[in-house]
Formats: C-alpha cells, sequence, structure tokens
C-alpha cells in the first residue's frame, strides 16, 4: 500500500499517539502507589525469601530495580515509616536478581510494595511509589 | 552513590524529542529519525547531561530556573534513551526499505514514550526493564540497586 499523502498520514498518527499518550498518562497517574487489599491466595513470605527477618507488626517488602525513577521516592517513605514505627521494618530486594520469586508473586513492573503481617500473610500490595500517608493506614493493627 | 542529575534536564529532552519524533512522522523524513538516533546514542553512552540535548538544557534553559528542588538518578533515564535507539534503528532500517508502516509504528512508539516522559515524568523505558528481565534474565550480579 502506497502512502498518498504522508504529510496528513503522519500528522494523524501524531494526534493519535498524542491523545492516547495523555489518556494513559492521566489514568496511571490517577492509579499509581495506590495501596490496595492483597488475594487471599498470596503465598507466606519468611526470612528465607527475604533474606531479612520478619517484622513483628509489619514487614515492608519493596521490589526495585537499576533503572527504576520512583524507587527512591518509594524507598524515602517506607524507611521513614518503618524508622518511626516501632515492630515494622523495610526490606528492600533486588527484583532482577530474584526473578522466581518475582514470578511467583507476580510482580511487573518496579517499584512494588508488599504489606506483610507479623506472621508473614502479603496483605496490601502497591505498584508504583505509594504516599506516606496511605502506607501509615495500610498498617495491620 | 550513583550520579544523580537535575531532574528536569530529561524532561526538557524528552520534550524535544517528542517535537523531532513528531516532525519525522509529518514529514515521514528517515533523514531526521536518523539525526534523533545519534542524539538518543549520545544520551546512552555519554549520558544525558553530555548528549546534546542536555547541553541545549545546561546553556538555554538551566541560567534561567532556580537550583532543583532534588535530584534523580541518571542510571533510569539513559537506559531509557538505549530503548530509544532501538526504536529509532527500527523506524530508520524500516523507512530505508519501504516498510513505511512499520517505520510508523517504531516512530509512533518511541513518540508515545517521550511524550509520556516530558508530559507526565513517567519513564515507559525504565517501566518496562523488569518485564524485559523477566523474559530475558541477566547473569547473576552484575548490576546492583541504585541506592
Amino acid at each position: 500500500m502506497r502512502v498518498r499523502c504522508p504529510g496528513v498520514t503522519g500528522l494523524v498518527v501524531v494526534v493519535i499517539v498524542l491523545a492516547a499518550a495523555t489518556a494513559f498518562g492521566l489514568w496511571r497517574r490517577a492509579r499509581d502507589g495506590r495501596v490496595v487489599e492483597a488475594r487471599v491466595d498470596e503465598p507466606l513470605l519468611g526470612p528465607d525469601e527475604l533474606g531479612a527477618p520478619l517484622g513483628e507488626r509489619a514487614t515492608l517488602v519493596q521490589f526495585s530495580t537499576a533503572f527504576c525513577q520512583p524507587c527512591r521516592a518509594a524507598r524515602a517513605t517506607l524507611a521513614h515509616v518503618a524508622a518511626d514505627t516501632d515492630g515494622v521494618v523495610h526490606v528492600e530486594i533486588d527484583a532482577e536478581h530474584h526473578l522466581e520469586l518475582v514470578r511467583r508473586l507476580d510482580i511487573m513492573r518496579t517499584p512494588t510494595t508488599l504489606v506483610l503481617d507479623g506472621s508473614g500473610r502479603i496483605v496490601r500490595r502497591a505498584t508504583g511509589a505509594p504516599r506516606l500517608a496511605d502506607v501509615r493506614a495500610a498498617l495491620p493493627a | 552513590m550513583p550520579t544523580r542529575i537535575d531532574p528536569r534536564g530529561p524532561r526538557f529532552a524528552a520534550a524535544l524529542t517528542s517535537v523531532v519524533l513528531a516532525a519525522a512522522l509529518v514529514t515521514g523524513s528517515a533523514w531526521l529519525l536518523a539525526v534523533q538516533g545519534v542524539v538518543f546514542a549520545a544520551g546512552a553512552l555519554l549520558g544525558l547531561p553530555r548528549a546534546p540535548y542536555g547541553l541545549l538544557y545546561a546553556r538555554l534553559v538551566r541560567p534561567r530556573l532556580g537550583p532543583p528542588g532534588e535530584l534523580e538518578d541518571a542510571a533510569p533515564p539513559r537506559f531509557a534513551q538505549a530503548v530509544g535507539l532501538v526504536f529509532a534503528v527500527v523506524g530508520v532500517i524500516a523507512f530505508a526499505a519501504g516498510l513505511t508502516v512499520v517505520a510508523y509504528v517504531a516512530v509512533a512508539a518511541a513518540l508515545a514514550a517521550a511524550f509520556l516522559n516530558a508530559a507526565f515524568g513517567f519513564c515507559l523505558g525504565c517501566e518496562i526493564y523488569l518485564a524485559y528481565r523477566r523474559l530475558f534474565p541477566s547473569q547473576p550480579n552484575t548490576t546492583e540497586v541504585a541506592s
């Protein structure tokens, strides 16, 4: 198929791409970092998987990669909550070196944060850098 | 301690990249796309601050702004430049081979990524990194999480 009028075709492509990207960007911004309830069938995690002991009240497990812009903000937020809340610890896992765990937990992008209760059960999950107040509210009692 | 850069530099570069890629789509010019490909290659190899748009930012834009509120890691946007380069190379080859539709799709994908970065600060190239690694695992312990 020959493109008869490349200028018009290109312009239409540009308009469609910008509209679709804007819609996606707004959608992503609205849900990024939201802390949601975990599925009921999530596996238990323990010190063996995490490489660190569980927090007595909660463990904030952050999956990161080397090429992750929002991981730094997530790290600051989670470390802050762990530092000023008794029994809460922050564990950061390099996702690309723990691919088996990443696949088992169905983690598709970083940062992904799992909130574990004292027994290692995954109770909540956030994809994207979570907000401080949301993390505090997500801590198990 | 990884290299930290002014985050407004990559945003400015992404805005310029969007304009150049949109112009490449409208004109159907493989040459314009090739020029952007060279800019992507410079960003991936030298880092964004030493690539053409980064130098422009430092010369023309940065002096008119205040100091940045915070710095960000240099590695993610640099990785994204390499992803952009792949799309630009595919586009140039497709244009040269007469596969116009393939070329448009490649340039459109690169434009979407550049625009998302410019408008929302969202790094699509970085976001797909883990998905890519799930398909193609790296050798153990070649990279460390930037901290």
